[in-house]
């Protein structure tokens, strides 16, 4: 399976993503340039995290304009698994490919530290091999999670929130909530399932060498899906 | 002509930096203050505008397009001349 990672100004998780899918699950990684108007050969693209530029305006509302998201909405749009990460979820919400959208922290700092994230529907593309809980580190100033309330019904009446923060222990609690997203939502996927954005870095606990690895099964699992269908 | 676009965070959203700013305006004895909403204020030279008219079309355009994210944001363009 090949992986594209979009490099925009400002990106700074795209080496973390290209190593993970590379050096640890051993499989194809490309670097997509940001001002490239279209690209071939790739089964999953990448928005990873980082500071698009600068996140002027508002984080993502920049880059949602950038050359390669034409493509990546195309791509997206004929069923091509994306995931974005951190910022690449702020921009897929700002490109309209997820609903909602990411607010300042309700605490308003920038925070920077370990979250327990329960999956809360092991029945997608992205979380199939995952298990129970994983542990992916948050690194935002704006990943409060908002939607209004008719989105928010048909989100969870689909199964589409995906990870909610959790205790150590794995429940489900406000107390573990870092950012006061609504539901405690960390992760979301589209009507289709192939698109899914995400606040944690799954990439940046996808090597043993940097906590237990587990983030790693959210690219397992993708590669699993995409092998299961080729 | 230059415009001004408003954008403030819709009804309902949680603004934090808006309570953060109603709280310290407390502290600082302005006891009067109720609600606190920020945003922010883009200002805009354009160069074609044939009428105000035009000119609040384009603004809004924009707004729409990308000053403005309205799942959580209103705005209002105004013409300043």
């Amino acid at each position: 399976m090949k992986f594209g990672i979009v490099t925009f100004p400002g990106s700074n998780c795209d080496h973390d993503s290209y190593h993970v899918v590379k050096h640890v699950l051993g499989h194809e990684a490309c670097f997509l340039w940001h001002k490239q108007e279209d690209f071939s050969g790739v089964d999953c693209v990448v928005l990873p995290g980082g500071f698009s530029y600068g996140d002027y305006l508002r984080c993502g509302a920049i880059a949602r304009f950038s050359p390669i998201m034409d493509a990546v909405v195309r791509f997206a749009n004929s069923g091509g698994y994306v995931v974005g990460i951190c910022n690449g979820f702020q921009v897929l919400t700002e490109a309209g490919l997820l609903p909602g959208a990411l607010l300042q922290n309700r605490d308003l700092k920038f925070i920077c530290e370990d979250t327990t994230l329960l999956v809360a529907n092991g029945h997608t593309p992205w979380t199939v091999l995952c298990p129970e809980t994983i542990m992916a580190p948050i690194a935002h100033h704006e990943g409060c999670y908002f939607a209004d309330d008719d989105t928010l019904g048909r989100l969870e009446g689909e199964g589409r929130v995906v990870f909610r923060y959790a205790s150590r222990a794995g429940e489900e609690a406000a107390e573990a909530n870092p950012n006061g997203a609504v539901n405690n939502i960390a992760g979301i996927i589209n009507e289709r399932g192939n698109v899914l954005g995400m606040m944690p870095h799954p990439e940046r606990n996808g090597d043993t060498e940097l906590g237990d690895g587990s983030g790693a099964w959210v690219f397992r699992s993708i590669i699993h899906s995409f092998e299961a269908q080729a | 002509m230059r415009i001004r676009v408003h954008v403030t965070p819709r009804k309902g959203v949680l603004d934090p930096q808006g309570q953060a700013v109603a709280h310290g305006l407390a502290q600082l004895g302005f006891d009067a203050v109720g609600e606190v909403r920020v945003g922010k204020v883009v200002d805009l030279v354009l160069d074609n505008a044939s009428s105000e008219s035009d000119a609040l079309e384009q603004g809004q355009a924009m707004a729409r397009k990308l000053l403005a994210n309205e799942v959580v944001e209103d705005f209002t363009v105004e013409v300043l001349g």
